[in-house]
């Protein structure tokens, strides 16, 4: 399972890095951005899935699930 | 104040109508089921999309609506009001693409870190506010406490006079509820914000130091300075969108805690929920409606809109929509799966959501910290803001 962030979907509310700072982080703008390669590890599905329902862009996926 | 009561919602609503102040939500599930667009005559010719696929869908609809004016109010921009792309307060009265760059500019200041070191001076300020009161069994938790919390911080932010408090609110009164005036009227009211804004830039220039005025007066953008009605326009943004929006979020807040016992306790028991409580607190009492204006005439999903018709565009509405959210219409205090709209959708979305964020879990830490046990002293004395932010601006509490 990887997470991915869609650039032109993201407006910045910043809920993937606040539900999942194990996946996320904010970028200077406050833009949400994939930690390292984005894989999930097991301890962290739960969280990456919650910050893919609690975007209100719909930017946040999870590929490979 | 100045308009006739509203007999039917659906085709004649009016957003500063008495039931639509004390209570919009069942108007927004009826008129859910029956429009589910409404229109209305009124201040000039006005529409209301309140499912959230329509309120999405004009928020990202940048070729048939304009941000060039965000208030809907008896007027429209004319010859002589701020002309695009800038607009009266950018980047919010701005559309693409001089939106984006005019944000741009704005963004690191209200990123993640950049609130995270204004967390102190917030909690410092609250427990002030709540010191102030001394041993007290009633108070009002609007007046006493939730409005000065945002005043405090921006003022702080943009170095304005913090002892200018009463000033900023009665600024931004006239901003976002003195909308049924009379359009020349409503003008000449903004005639004080005017020269004490001019005060505060001359001031930073003869003094600067460092701050989101400062900033403002010498950032640059595409290698220039900003036009001075920018720097001014930025600031009233600020002001306006900074004060009221987050008082309401805060209030409406205290007000739902009063009322529900269970929430409260658990909060005061599980203070590590409150991060997820915030969120739903939001999506339950957005406080606040943007609004656009339609470029040129066109039809949006069989309802005929016209060049210059206001469109409300209403996320509180968007928030209850029972087809985006389970049981939406109630308070699900650890709701998880939360796609709120709270702070907007879009290229719009709220510049300082993570500072209104900050400023309503430190407030709300604080009060239930000092006030564990409250309830309303009166349901029937709760006022609430008129317009397009909701919140209450009355709200007698019992406490301890």
């Amino acid at each position: 399972m990887r997470v991915t962030i869609d650039e032109s979907r993201c407006q910045g509310h910043g809920r993937c890095y606040s539900i999942a700072p194990g996946l996320f982080e904010s970028d200077d703008l406050g833009n949400g951005v994939v930690l390292g390669d984005g894989i999930v590890a097991s301890d962290q599905e739960r969280h990456a899935h919650l910050a893919v329902a609690n975007c209100p862009e719909g930017a946040v996926r999870i590929e490979g699930a | 104040m100045s308009h006739l009561p509203v007999a039917d919602f659906a085709t004649d609503f009016d957003h500063t109508d008495a039931a639509w102040v004390n209570d919009p939500y069942p108007i927004y599930e009826d008129l859910r089921a029956r429009c589910p667009v409404a229109h209305s005559d009124r201040y000039g010719g006005a529409w209301l999309p309140v499912r959230h696929e329509d309120v999405t869908a004009i928020a990202n609809d940048h070729e048939h609506f304009t941000s060039r004016n965000v208030v809907v109010n008896e007027g429209r921009p004319g010859p002589q009001a701020p002309p695009a792309p800038i607009g009266v307060a950018p980047p919010i009265t701005s559309d693409p693409p001089f939106h984006q760059l005019a944000r741009r500019l704005l963004l690191p200041a209200f990123s993640p870190k950049a609130i995270n070191e204004l967390e102190g001076y917030t909690r410092e300020l609250c427990t002030q506010l709540l010191d102030g009161l001394g041993d007290v069994d009633h108070l009002d938790a609007a007046v006493d406490y939730a409005q000065h919390i945002p005043v405090g911080v921006i003022a702080k932010m943009l170095g304005f006079p913090p002892e200018d408090g009463d000033l900023f609110r009665g600024f931004v009164h006239i901003i976002l509820e003195g909308v049924d005036l009379p359009f020349e009227e409503r003008i000449a009211s903004f005639e004080p914000l005017g020269a004490y804004f001019e005060a505060q830039i001359i001031d930073h220039q003869e003094h600067p130091r460092d701050d989101l005025t400062d900033f403002l007066l010498n950032v640059e953008m595409n290698g220039q300075r900003l036009e001075m009605r920018h720097v001014f326009g930025t600031m009233v943004l600020l002001l306006a969108a900074g004060i009221d929006t987050t008082w309401s979020a805060i209030g409406a807040s205290i007000w739902h805690l009063a009322r529900t016992k269970a929430d409260r306790t658990r909060l005061v028991d599980e203070p590590e929920l409150m991060p997820i409580a915030i969120e739903e607190l939001l999506r339950a009492y957005a406080p606040v409606t943007m609004a656009r204006l339609v470029k040129e005439d066109f039809d949006f999903q069989g309802h005929p809109m016209k060049k210059d018709d206001w469109v409300l565009l209403s996320f509180p509405a968007a928030n209850r929509d029972p087809g985006v959210f389970e049981r939406a219409d109630e308070v699900v205090i650890d709701r998880e799966v939360n796609r709120h709209a709270a702070f907007g959708l879009g290229v719009h979305r709220c510049v300082g959501s993570n500072l209104a964020r900050m400023e309503l879990r430190v407030a709300l830490e604080c009060f239930l910290e000092r006030f564990p046990e409250f309830h309303l002293a009166d349901e029937s004395a709760v006022t609430w803001a008129r317009g397009q932010v909701r919140g209450p601006r009355t709200l007698p509490l019992v406490v301890g």
